[in-house]
């Protein structure tokens, strides 16, 4: 194995030097002592898990049940139907309020800020209780239009960003071509900030996918809230671990894909010539973002 | 109006809730988040993949899972604390994830040069890491952190729903209690906000007064 497959990208920082052979040895040592330390950890929490009895047959059988599945899957659908829903809407509810900060007009501008600035601070949750309780709209709407309300202005910011990140040349180059406003803004500049933006834009979805399990807390019926249905059953002995070991998995899964899109999006987008690659966090976002966003 | 004024005591026993949540929260964030990622820079192998796991893992889950997972899963498992102690467990093992790699992005922005100019004086890789390489990281790295806390601070709002004392939760009283519901989400809004501007600032200062431009 060479020096640089070995090292990868860690080399760069220079923390250390290449081992030699002592040095090697000596990391060798303190790897297995670190496993061992680990292993003895995974240990412990198995015999804690045996000891209280989470492996009994009384707590996994509702697991074979089909109307125990049916209810999972139901949870999920409604999972994805609620991301489904929020994603759409927030991307919409950002491009509006992304053409709304970048208007001439000072007082569309103004609004868009407010706006932004106000549901970027809030906590997610708040505004959804809000909605819940406070205007009384049922569970799943209540859901998507926190969500919504959150994530759009989050992607407002991120499609603002895109679209500033374009060169002055490109608009400066369709004014004189004779575009208007408009088309300068979806021929020209939309295009070109969408594609360098695009990974982040995917990591914000992530963001939303995570979040649709705060429906849980108002009742919508979700994959997280079909798991308590079945871990707050007596007659199954409380199964709360044995839930939570079904369905951490599928959650940290879906949301570990679409992360994974994201970051393949993103070494596309570093290797194609025709986009110049945007490493601009949300959080970064430049000297306009007071209240940075949630993670 | 009257609700702050009649329920003054509540809606301050929620907010220093939220506050105590945010500020123990943080330090086990800062600390985890400080050697998970001295981890993930380690020369050894194991270090770096335990750090890793760490760090995907954690990003990738949703809070309100965790939460429940923490809160409602672990005493079945036979280890009983306090619900305001697992919520900070809850909330500051998260956000040290995104501390973690807010930090790593800092080790990177600290020229090639300075680590070689420790290891040159014969420092080993903890010296380096401590007394060169991480203060530097650290003052590159402080609008990001700042943003992860008032990350933080808003999300501590789960726990409030997952019945922990904090502002989100002062509503379901006032609620019973027959307040007027928008007074009382506005007074919960104003609470938050004052929060995350106090962090917003706070970072404002540190960043003028320590921070590097690079």
């Amino acid at each position: 194995m060479t020096a640089h497959a070995l090292h990868g990208d860690l080399e760069s920082t220079a923390l250390y030097d290449l081992p030699g052979p002592r040095a090697r040895r000596r990391h060798f040592f303190y790897g297995i002592a670190s496993t061992a330390v680990i292993l003895g950890l995974i240990g412990w929490l198995l015999y804690l898990l045996f000891d209280t009895e989470q492996f009994t047959a009384a707590k996994w059988t509702p697991f074979e049940y089909k109307g125990i599945q049916e209810l999972l899957l139901k949870g999920l659908w409604n999972t994805l139907k609620a991301f489904a829903y929020a994603s759409v809407f927030s991307l919409v509810l950002g491009a509006v309020l992304a053409t709304g900060r970048l208007s001439l007009h000072r007082p569309v501008r103004w609004l868009s800020t407010l706006c932004v600035e106000f549901f970027r601070a809030m906590p997610v949750l708040v505004m959804i209780f809000f909605i819940f309780v406070a205007l009384k709209v049922q569970p799943l709407p209540a859901l998507v239009a926190g969500l919504t309300l959150y994530n759009g202005s989050v992607l407002a910011e991120v499609f603002r960003t895109g679209i500033n990140s374009v060169e002055k040349g490109q608009r400066e180059a369709a004014y004189a071509l004779g575009m208007r406003k408009t088309q300068v803004m979806t021929y020209v500049l939309a295009p070109q900030g969408v594609r360098a933006m695009l990974p982040t834009i995917i990591s914000q979805l992530v963001v939303a996918l995570k979040d649709t399990s705060l429906g849980y807390l108002i009742t919508y019926e979700e994959f997280l809230h079909a798991g308590k249905l079945i871990a707050s059953n007596l007659d199954y002995d409380l199964p709360f671990i044995p839930v939570v070991m079904i369905i951490s998995p599928i959650y940290i899964g879906m949301c570990m894909l679409l992360s994974w899109f994201a970051t393949w999006v993103a070494r596309r987008e570093r290797r194609s010539p025709k986009t110049k690659a945007v490493d601009i966090d949300i959080e970064a976002a430049g000297p306009g973002a007071v209240l940075p966003g949630r993670i | 109006m009257n609700v702050l004024t009649d329920n003054f005591a509540l809606y301050g026993k929620g907010f220093l809730g939220t506050v105590e949540l945010t500020v123990y929260a943080s330090l086990v964030a800062l600390v985890l988040g400080f050697l998970m990622a001295s981890f993930r820079v380690a020369p050894v192998g194991s270090f770096r993949v335990f750090g890793t796991v760490w760090v995907t893992i954690l990003r990738n889950t949703p809070l309100t899972l965790l939460f429940f997972a923490v809160l409602l899963g672990l005493p079945r498992f036979g280890l009983v604390l306090p619900f305001q102690l697992f919520a900070v467990l809850a909330l500051g093992c998260y956000t040290s994830a995104f501390i973690c790699e807010a930090l790593r992005s800092g080790i990177n922005t600290v020229p090639k040069g300075q680590g070689e100019a420790a290891r040159s004086l014969g420092m080993s890789f903890g010296q380096t890491l401590g007394t060169v390489v991480l203060p530097q990281a650290f003052r590159s790295v402080i609008p990001p952190i700042g943003s992860t806390l008032i990350a933080l601070a808003k999300n501590s709002a789960i726990a409030g729903a997952f019945s922990v004392t904090e502002l989100l939760g002062t509503y379901k009283t006032l609620n019973e209690l027959g307040y007027s519901i928008i007074w009382t989400f506005l007074w919960i809004a104003v609470g938050y906000l004052i929060i995350t501007l106090s962090i917003s600032a706070l970072f404002n200062v540190l960043e003028k007064r320590y921070g590097v431009a690079r």
